[in-house]
């Protein structure tokens, strides 16, 4: 009997393709935003995620300066090198220390130029940053010591100046400084922030210092911790030594800041979420007008199959059969739309991930919950036409005109 | 309630009309469509109701036929107080007892003649191969033999009709009920679905009940009832009948 019912149904949407597939429109849209929206939401979210990884595990970053409110900071003083050292020497659980200094520069290499981030640090920051050599070496000791003219290149760099040649042994001119190119680091591509982490040249803190900048000022100190250990503690080390070292009294504010790096991306990975959250719903909303797109045509078709009704109902068809003919045929036309939808989604997020440059996650689950909320929406939305057509008096059916 | 229960009872009175009212609306409005039926048609009878429009004769049908309820009196159906049962009672038994031919043959449309007359057999559940079967021999006997797949607007009125009268007798039904069968037809196709009638009424032995406003169709029948203003002023077996 379902299945017989089913073909009537089949049989129905056939006879009317053009307006089928206007009614099902709703739904076929309404499944496919949601669908795109949580496949390239999860996408985000996964890619956040592993630039979390990427980022390099429990990373502190201790910046000088505190905002304290609105408009308010306390002095901005700068750390010195004696101040990374005293963490790497004094906090424990800490893995690696790097003292970082940095100001955009245009690089110079024939008649090549290219604006970038110059990064006066130690070996350090490459364990710290999670970054390693492509090809070439890292500083010695010797020259980080002596401030040698040597850099290490990022890949944008070795792309807008040698065209993505060997660049080993080159000689770029930062400023007055012309240095050699030692090393060229692995490609890491963008933050998440969107910043892209292969457009920088390091040189040694000391080169940074003394030939650059003209001053001993480090900016920032980047610190990793050892995995499993309570960040809160290692934090508040930091913040006694500092304070001490800075020769703060009890009423003074911090006027250095110490972030954890993960606390951020979590943060981020958090509001990538909500937004997928926030967009799915509002692609649900459609799913809603799409409902309610085919009860409005079932309501159109119901009268205008008022007399079929009536034949039926007087021949012996009783009101649960008449009811679930209806109902039957509601159902196959949204899951029908739920269907294409779903087919839609799936290749238009394909092609979206590439653009968008996210990774593409197929999510089963929600897969299916669309297609089953799909089948919902006909049966919530087919229900009220079918008992209309189920109540009809057969006699004033067979009468209709 | 089961209806297949009340098979084959008293052979002789299959319907029953006791004293039966009918009132539309309520209060000042009100609307006496019946003033009190009696009426007894047989197993095997071939009844013409017959009266002016108003009269009530369409009402009674609708009545006999369990399309409708009464307001007061009783109506027995092999003998089954029909009035008690609740609607997907009554729709059993006309899924299961009576066929109906109407005077605009309601067909399913862009629908075969084939599964038009196979719908009731959907609804009795009857199974596919023998539904085929069944219909295919119902249009066989109401002469449309290698038409079965045309769909009613490719049929002539009469074809329609023979169609609609396949799809009632399909079923085999204790009582097939007629309303103006022929009000739609020329003479020629009206005299041919009356011979059909008659010889289904002879041959198969089916009981018809057929309203009808032209003096030449009710001769066709044994038995011709006139109905005036809610009541039956004549019920006399037709004398004419050759």
């Amino acid at each position: 009997m379902l299945w017989s019912t089913m073909l009537l149904a089949f049989r129905e949407i056939r006879r009317n393709v053009m307006r089928s597939v206007l009614t099902i429109l709703g739904i076929v849209i309404g499944v496919a935003a949601v669908i795109i929206m949580v496949t390239i939401g999860g996408g985000a979210t996964v890619q956040v995620k592993q630039q979390i990884v990427d980022m390099g595990s429990n990373l502190l970053m201790v910046t000088p300066g505190k905002r304290l409110g609105p408009g308010q900071s306390t002095d901005s003083i700068p750390f010195k090198e004696a101040d990374a050292r005293a963490i790497a020497r004094d906090v424990s659980s800490v893995i690696a220390v790097a003292p970082v200094s940095s100001q955009s520069i245009k690089a110079i290499f024939g008649n090549q130029n290219w604006s970038t981030q110059v990064t006066g640090t130690d070996n350090q920051y490459l364990q710290v940053t999670n970054r390693s050599i492509r090809s070439g070496r890292k500083f010695t000791d010797n020259e980080l010591r002596s401030g040698a003219a040597v850099c290490i290149v990022g890949g944008t760099v070795i792309n807008k100046l040698f065209g993505g040649q060997d660049a080993i042994g080159e000689k770029i001119r930062l400023q007055k400084l012309s240095c050699e190119v030692i090393g060229i680091l692995r490609g890491k591509g963008q933050n998440t922030m969107g910043t892209d982490q292969d457009d920088i040249v390091i040189v040694p803190l000391s080169t940074y210092l003394r030939r650059i900048a003209g001053n001993q000022d480090v900016g920032v100190i980047q610190i990793s911790i050892q995995d499993g250990i309570a960040t809160e503690k290692v934090q508040k080390d930091i913040v006694r030594l500092l304070r001490e070292r800075r020769h703060l009294s009890l009423s003074d504010d911090d006027n250095f800041n110490v972030m954890d790096m993960k606390e951020i991306a979590q943060m981020l990975t958090g509001t990538t979420q909500m937004l997928t959250a926030l967009l799915s719903a509002v692609a649900a909303v459609s799913l809603l007008v799409g409902g309610i797109g085919i009860m409005n045509i079932m309501l159109v078709s119901v009268t205008e199959r008022t007399r079929e009704i009536g034949i039926r109902l007087a021949i012996g068809a009783l009101e649960n059969e008449v009811l679930m003919q209806f109902l039957v045929e509601a159902v196959v036309l949204s899951s029908f739309g739920g269907l294409i939808g779903i087919i839609m989604a799936l290749t238009s997020s394909v092609w979206l991930a590439r653009v968008l440059r996210v990774p593409f996650v197929f999510n089963t689950s929600i897969v299916f919950i669309a297609f089953l909320f799909s089948a919902a929406v006909g049966v919530i939305f087919g229900y009220f036409p079918a008992l209309k057509a189920a109540r009809l008096d057969p006699i004033e059916a067979l009468r209709h005109e | 309630m089961n209806i297949m229960a009340f098979s084959q009872t008293d052979k002789s009175s299959l319907i029953e009309l006791q004293a039966v009212m009918k009132i539309y609306g309520s209060g000042q409005a009100a609307m006496q469509a019946l003033r009190g039926i009696d009426l007894r048609i047989d197993e095997g009878e071939f009844v013409a109701v017959m009266g002016p429009s108003g009269s009530g004769k369409s009402t009674c049908m609708n009545i006999l036929g369990c399309l409708d309820t009464l307001t007061s009196g009783s109506y027995r159906f092999k003998g089954i107080e029909v009035n008690k049962l609740i609607r997907n009672q009554r729709t059993k038994l006309r899924r299961f007892y009576l066929g109906f031919v109407f005077q605009g043959f309601n067909l399913l449309s862009r629908t075969s003649a084939l599964e038009n007359v196979e719908l009731p057999l959907i609804y009795r559940g009857v199974p596919a191969q023998k539904r085929r079967l069944q219909a295919l021999r119902a249009l066989e006997t109401v002469g449309l033999k290698g038409w079965e797949s045309h769909a009613p607007n490719e049929l002539s009125g009469g074809q329609q009709q023979r169609v609609a009268i396949a799809r009632a007798i399909v079923t085999r039904p204790a009582v097939l009920f007629a309303d103006e069968p022929t009000g739609n037809l020329d003479t020629v196709r009206s005299h041919e679905i009356m011979n059909l009638l008659i010889r289904l009424n002879c041959d198969q032995g089916v009981t018809i009940v057929m309203v009808t406003h032209e003096q030449e169709m009710a001769a066709y029948t044994q038995r011709i009832i006139h109905f005036l203003d809610g009541r039956v002023v004549s019920d006399e077996p037709n004398r004419r009948q050759t």
